[in-house]
């Protein structure tokens, strides 16, 4: 009885978290405090939810056509110390505040703006 | 590969001259100075005593709504608890008016100083308990906001209007003092910031909806009382701010800190002191 009850919980758990993990979408990961937070530095012009965002980073827009290599934009979130020694901007994938995937995620995201 | 490595020696090496002949020729006046210019460029519309008011002097708003929180604070009751601890004699009998400088008035903005004979930077809060223990009572906590907290907020009152004039001199106050530059300047935690990039580079700009303070003028107002009337000392400010970027915060007092403050408040030299003040 105890060890189906554990197989049951155990089976939950894994189904909540894998389903906790597929609703955090990139928009998601972007928004969230404690992950990319990047609406504390650039607005979302064309995200009417993007409220009060910070002004200290560039307006988030228009990116496919201003990164047309992704691997640029992807490098810019990873470590954006890297070309600009000064930045502001926390090197999200370098100090692991998001896991690859999640900066994946936000890629493709930024893509759609 | 040894060829890149010479390069980067090379390079290196020139760093290093060029940051050494920075250093050899910058003094705590030259860098408050900078950063006054930096400001002044920057904000040109706002005036040397705006910057006492921090955040407030970019938002019209907001400082208001603090002028009017301001004309009957909250807090009032805090600041009367502190005035009777302030007049309560110590166990020798003799009152802290006793044994602070100048009966402890107009007295803030030399603090923190640095202390030849202890070779360590002392708070003003330090001060106290020095005057307590040499009297017979046990030191308040520093970080005790119902004890030492309440009673500076109430004696720094009497520092009102003062200007804060904190002195960096002999080798060990030069020392405490970039120290304390050290640890406002220099970028640490998961996020990467400094101090600096808050409050220097980004002074006057929100992240999200919150507007940074230009470190000028942020040392002259404390404690200050948040959200009605919680107490916050200044460095539980430090603390707060390290805990909110992620960086290693200490515990109000600690040295660290202490030389932060030292730093810190040079930073405001030439401003007024404001004691106590609404702060969000
Ligand atoms: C604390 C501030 C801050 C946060 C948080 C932040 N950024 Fe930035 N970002 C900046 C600043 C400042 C710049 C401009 C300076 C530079 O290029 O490094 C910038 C530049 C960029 C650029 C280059 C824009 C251009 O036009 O060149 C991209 C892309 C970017 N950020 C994306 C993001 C994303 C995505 C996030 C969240 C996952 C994020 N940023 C979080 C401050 C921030
Ligand atoms: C990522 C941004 C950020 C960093 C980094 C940061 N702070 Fe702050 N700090 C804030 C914000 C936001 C506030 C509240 C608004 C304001 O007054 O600036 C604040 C407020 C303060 C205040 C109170 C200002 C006043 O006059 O009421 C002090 C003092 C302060 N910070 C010191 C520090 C110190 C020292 C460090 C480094 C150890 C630091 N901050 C790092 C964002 C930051």
């Amino acid at each position: 009885m105890r060890k189906r009850a554990s197989i049951i919980t155990g089976v939950l758990a894994t189904l909540l978290a894998s389903s906790a993990y597929a609703a955090e979408t990139g928009k998601d990961i972007a928004f969230n405090r404690s992950k990319g937070n990047c609406l504390a530095c650039h607005a979302m012009p064309t995200l009417p939810d993007a409220e009060q965002p910070g002004e200290s980073g560039p307006p988030l827009i228009a990116m496919q056509a201003r990164f047309p290599d992704k691997k640029v934009l992807r490098a810019k979130i990873w470590d954006a110390t890297v070309s600009n020694p000064a930045t502001f901007m926390p090197p999200m994938g370098k100090h692991q505040v998001m896991t690859e995937e999640e900066i994946d995620k936000v890629v493709e995201f930024l893509y759609g703006l | 590969m040894k060829k890149i490595v010479k390069k980067t020696l090379i390079a290196m090496a020139g760093l290093g001259v060029l940051m050494g002949a920075v250093s050899a020729n910058a003094g705590p006046e030259e860098d408050r100075l900078k950063v006054v210019n930096y400001f002044k460029n920057k904000f040109p519309d706002l005036k040397p005593e705006d910057y006492v008011l921090s955040a407030l002097a970019f938002d019209p708003d907001a400082r208001y709504q603090y002028n009017s929180i301001m004309e009957f604070p909250p807090y009032l009751g805090v600041l009367e608890k502190g005035e009777k601890m302030w007049k309560t004699p110590l166990k020798s009998g003799k009152t802290y008016a006793d044994c602070l400088p100048n009966g402890g008035k107009m007295i803030a903005g030399n603090y923190p100083i640095f202390d030849n004979a202890k070779g360590k930077v002392v708070t003003l809060e330090d001060a106290i308990n020095d005057c307590r223990v040499g009297n017979g009572e046990e030191p308040y906590k520093i970080g005790d906001d119902s004890t030492m907290g309440t009673l500076s907020a109430y004696m720094r009152t009497l520092s009102d209007g003062m200007k804060m004039n904190i002195k960096v001199e002999g080798e060990g106050a030069m020392k405490a003092y970039e120290d304390g530059k050290h640890t406002f300047y220099a970028r640490a935690g998961q996020l990467n910031f400094s101090c600096g990039s808050c409050h220097v580079d980004n002074a006057g700009v929100r992240i999200r909806s919150e507007l940074l303070s230009p470190v000028v003028g942020q040392a002259v107002h404390w404690p200050a009382f948040r959200g009605g009337d919680k107490l916050t000392t200044l460095q539980e400010r430090y603390e707060g701010c390290q805990k909110n970027v992620r960086h290693v915060n200490d515990k109000a007092g600690s040295t660290r800190y202490n030389n932060l403050e030292y730093f810190h408040s040079y930073m405001s030299n030439g401003l007024e002191m404001k004691s106590s003040v609404f702060r969000k």
